[in-house]
């Protein structure tokens, strides 16, 4: 079969669905690829560098032609036009959001495969356009930010003054705002990040930046989604926003809510109140924007000097990477749809990667796909009792901090009761006893644990001073008494020496390299 | 001397002397927090032991000059040949101890603090007569109870490690409500004791020894049973259980003689052993409670479910040489089958070959790897490895995707991805060495027979695992001989 690769038709589109690369790849799956001419220069692949891989250039009506057709956008109505009947046609389609395209693809009679409708599990990353491409959007949000912002990222002092670093906040930690943090974290900024989701504090660490927490409670979300949050919460998160954009030299936003507008998280008010020269770029102006003055694609710079940018074309802006990215996720596409190898595409509709994704198949809707079923997510039963018992996972509430106050407390008084009826002798010795259990507990603590076993041995030495009693007792009069007693001087002593030799013998041996 | 002896300013000294040796048993422990100071930590403890014998020495023959008892001489004599022929034999066992018998000598010196504890107990009690009060009584009991349950555990778990008894699980029917119900009859059994003043007509015993040589039958029977029902592979735990248990006996006879050198060396020696034991435990991710009530290590009958895993591979020592010839980094993780087999010399054959090739070795070490905590590090050290390549699981775990080669050594549970993996596993949510994610594996095992857990691993049917069966010692030599010699 032969795969099609056209040049992008909308304008500053520099994307191409193969790269040189990625074009010979899909060669050695038994496809005959062609590449319409110049479809590769605005993502620097000229055309001989696929000649020289052994991919063929072609003109565009032979592209068009092909068996499966792999572009980056969406098709327009004309390139649809062009389409076999029968033909497979590979892009960003958005079926969620274009109803219309779908009707005539379906019009058209041909296959159409949505690389965004991907299902977002594990088996199916390598071929997640959205995670590849949200990865370099990230990446170079902050590069664009460095590039409107007017100082350095990274603090020095030098001889002609201090520079502070610059503080940047990242909103959003899905895999853009995670990109966005390490780039800036690496150019030396000081990073912090804030997410809905108390549970990606771990991830935005692990990246350098530090999570920021509204403080007030926040229940650990058990389903993986955000919780619908309580007005007070919201008030709080929204204080939040404020405080930290007005702190920040950078802000970068990149929250969306799947099938809605983008929520406005910044507001006119916090821009105005922010740093002269700051920079905040909306990587979600493409639905509506995170802040309020976000103009779509837009540079906009306010009264008080904030620069707004709402570039939706981040991923394209690194053309050439973002391709080779996009051509490895149809090479695996691909390879998934040919399991021969030998040139021929198979779609098989039980595997709910390939059924996620495939939008129409000969002319017949198949969209939207049924919702998949995340592996780890336990299969619903019609009986709640029966959920309830195979879900050990749940963790554990946390105990209440102040039991343990109340614990010590009882423990406290029951032993003020015990004291006040106890002989005085006895409470000075428990006193030591008490205090000694304290002091061996911080002792033992620090000890590392390659010499536990020495440790043991020692420890086990000295309570051989139960020879101590022994000896207190061998000359009493009772020969019974005397008897044992010699008998316990005996054993313990077996124990102090073997004890303490022993423990030296191992120490000897331990040395450094 | 008899005026010396009585002076108060001799008494003065002894407490002084007590103070002292309390001190320097703290320094002992604090020192063996690190290497580097760990010898100066037990140079600490020996000095102040010593000093603490002298001052009881001291103690006996005031005592004695007094005109308590048999007189100075034969007290000391009493005292001090004992003493010398049990420094004789313990020095004879410290010496000629094998390092991998260390677990089996720690557990029998257990079992003399806890005889020990249990004879000065009955002697505190035949001593004081009708005297004692209610809290000495409850004193003595204590000590007895804890001493008894010490010793015959300590004797069970020596005979275990040393494979005199079998090491599996005794389990009897409702252990647990036995257990219990020894301890309600002790408590019973306390409650008469120290209620009891009346004596055998006219001598000082009282026929409260009856409650007391009862509660000991049922002690000496509880340290059994509990330590029994505990399979070998968790004597880890059992032994700083026991190590714990020894400190509180000697504490609790520092209480009955109420002499506060005894009370302080023994709260010491009981928290060291309680906080061993915890560790222990998070590391096997088991709750504490249920170890320090025992018969922990059976709990939960493991299913033996015949699953398909797969085919294992097998390789030769030769070309387990070649591989690790062309590695750039290596890490052992060794377990109790490398004590078993006394591979340790020839692993640090290995080791030193390796490193003088230029290849980067580390060591992995789990916290329950062997059988005690910290064994193969001791081991190790014997073999002369030096410590600063030897790293802790959470040390070493990153870094193992990094790695080419590890060297599975006579170790199972501990490298089993079914923790992680396996949420029905009995062994699930213990932290295991990772070792499946460097770039090779090879175990060295002697049969496919499952490990102390009873649970198959995974491990040895991955695609980057490969088997190398026989003994791990014969084998190691084989790969120190057959490794290329560069120049």
């Amino acid at each position: 079969m032969r795969i099609g690769v056209p040049r992008e038709s909308a304008s500053g589109q520099t994307l191409v669905a193969a790269t040189a690369t990625t074009a010979a790849r899909l060669q050695k799956l038994g496809y005959d690829v062609v590449v319409e001419r110049g479809a590769g220069e605005g993502a620097d692949v000229p055309d001989a560098a696929y000649t020289a891989e052994g991919v063929r250039v072609g003109e565009a009506e032979e592209v068009w032609a092909s068996d499966v057709v792999v572009k980056v956008d969406a098709p327009t109505e004309a390139e649809i036009a062009q389409l076999r009947p029968g033909a497979t046609v590979v892009g960003m389609l958005a079926p969620a959001r274009s109803p219309e395209l779908v009707q005539r693809l379906s019009d058209a009679r041909v296959t159409a495969l949505a690389m965004d409708a991907v299902p977002r599990i594990s088996r199916a990353q390598s071929m997640d356009v959205l995670s590849s491409m949200a990865n370099v959007a990230g990446y170079r949000a902050v590069v664009e930010a460095a590039h409107a912002f007017g100082r350095q990222f990274t603090g020095q002092v030098t001889a002609a003054g201090k520079i502070p670093p610059a503080r940047v906040f990242v909103v959003g930690a899905g895999v853009a705002g995670l990109a966005a943090i390490g780039a800036a974290n690496s150019m030396g900024a000081i990073v912090r990040a804030f997410d809905v989701r108390p549970e990606v504090a771990e991830q935005v660490e692990s990246m350098g930046a530090e999570f920021v927490r509204v403080e007030m409670e926040q229940e650990v979300s058990s389903d993986g989604y955000a919780k619908e949050m309580t007005a007070e919460q919201e008030a709080a998160t929204a204080a939040m926003y404020d405080e930290e954009a007005r702190n920040a030299d950078i802000v970068i936003t990149t929250a969306l809510i799947p099938g809605r507008p983008a929520p406005v998280l910044v507001r006119a008010e916090t821009v105005a109140g922010m740093k002269n020269g700051s920079v905040i770029v909306d990587m979600a102006a493409a639905n509506g924007g995170n802040c309020e003055l976000t103009q779509r694609d837009q540079r906009v710079v306010t009264d008080n000097l904030v620069t707004i940018l709402g570039y939706t074309d981040l991923a394209g802006r690194l053309a050439a990477q973002t391709s080779q990215l996009y051509g490895t996720n149809i090479v695996n596409l691909m390879t998934l749809l040919t399991p021969e190898k030998d040139g021929e595409l198979r779609l098989d509709l039980d595997d709910v990667v390939q059924r996620g994704l495939t939008v129409v198949r000969a002319g017949e809707v198949m969209w939207p796909p049924p919702p998949v079923q995340v592996s780890a997510a336990p299969a619903a039963t019609p009986e709640p009792a029966a959920t309830a018992a195979p879900e050990p996972a749940a963790p554990k509430p946390p105990p209440d901090p102040r039991r343990k106050y109340y614990a010590a407390g009882l423990g406290a008084v029951l032993f003020a009761l015990a004291a006040a009826y106890a002989p005085p002798d006895f409470l000075a010795h428990i006193t030591v006893f008490v205090l000694a259990v304290f002091v061996g507990y911080y002792v033992i603590s620090n000890v590392a644990h390659a010499l536990h076993t020495p440790l043991m041995a020692e420890t086990n030495a000295i309570s051989g001073i139960i020879l101590v009693g022994g000896i207190l007792q061998v000359g009493n009069e009772n020969i019974a008494v005397s008897l044992l007693a010699v008998v316990a001087v005996l054993v313990a002593s077996i124990n102090i020496f073997g004890g303490f030799l022993v423990t030296l013998r191992m120490l000897q041996m331990f040395r450094k390299g | 001397m008899t005026d010396l002896l009585l002076s108060e300013e001799l008494t003065g000294l002894v407490q002084a002397g007590y103070v002292i040796a309390a001190v320097l048993f703290i320094a002992a422990l604090a020192g063996l927090s690190k290497h580097e100071t760990a010898k100066r930590g037990n140079i600490a403890g020996m000095v102040g032991m010593g000093i603490a014998l002298l001052s009881t020495l001291v103690l006996a023959a005031q005592n004695a000059e007094a005109g308590y008892g048999r007189g100075v001489a034969l007290t000391l004599v009493l005292a001090l040949v004992p003493m010398a022929i049990g420094g004789v034999i313990g020095a004879r066992r410290a010496r000629s101890v094998e390092m991998t018998g260390m677990p089996e000598l720690i557990a029998l010196l257990h079992s003399f603090v806890g005889l020990a504890a249990v004879l000065v107990g009955i002697n505190a009690f035949v001593e004081y007569g009708p005297f004692a009060d209610g809290v000495a009584n409850v004193e003595i009991f204590l000590g007895v109870f804890i001493g008894a349950v010490t010793f015959t555990g300590s004797i069970v778990a020596n005979l275990k490690l040393s494979a005199k008894m079998k090491s599996s699980p005794l389990v009897l029917p409702a252990r647990h409500l036995l257990n219990l119900a020894i301890i309600v009859v002790s408590f019973v059994l306390l409650l008469w004791f120290a209620g009891s003043d009346a004596t055998f007509g006219d001598s000082s015993l009282r026929i409260a020894i009856f409650p007391l040589l009862l509660m000991l039958a049922l002690a000496l029977f509880l340290g059994f049973h509990l330590v029994a029902a505990i399979g070998g592979g968790d004597m880890p735990v059992v032994v700083s259980m026991l190590n714990s248990y020894s400190g509180w006996a000697a504490a609790a006879a520092g209480f009955t003689l109420g002499n506060d050198l005894l009370i302080i060396t023994g709260a010491l020696v009981g928290s060291s052993g309680a906080i061993l034991s915890y560790i222990m435990c998070q590391a096997m991710n088991r709750s504490f409670v249920s170890v320090i009530a025992g018969g922990f290590g059976s709990d939960g009958t493991v299913t033996g479910e015949a699953r398909d895993y797969g085919e294992h591979r097998e390789i030769q020592a030769a070309e387990t040489a070649e591989l690790l010839a062309g590695a750039s980094s290596v890490v052992i993780t060794p377990g109790y089958g490398m004590a078993v087999a006394q591979a340790q010399y020839p692993v640090a054959e290995l080791t030193r070959r390796l490193r003088a090739a230029g290849v980067e070795v580390r060591f992995g070490i789990h916290p329950v790897a062997g059988r005690l905590p910290g064994h193969m590090n001791v081991l190790l050290a014997e073999a002369k490895v030096p410590y600063d390549i030897v790293l802790e699981m959470d040390e070493i775990n990153e870094d193992l995707a990094q790695t080419d080669v590890v060297l599975v050594i006579g170790a199972n549970d501990t490298v089993n991805p079914a923790a992680q993996d396996e949420p029905g596993s009995p062994i699930a949510g213990m932290p295991v060495l990772e070792v499946w994610h460097a770039r090779d594996v090879v175990v060295f095992k002697r049969s496919m027979a499952t490990g102390y857990a009873g649970v198959q691993n995974p491990l040895f049917f991955r695609e980057n695992t490969q088997m190398l069966f026989g003994d791990a010692k014969d084998q190691v030599e084989a790969i120190v001989a057959a490794l290329p010699v560069r120049a």
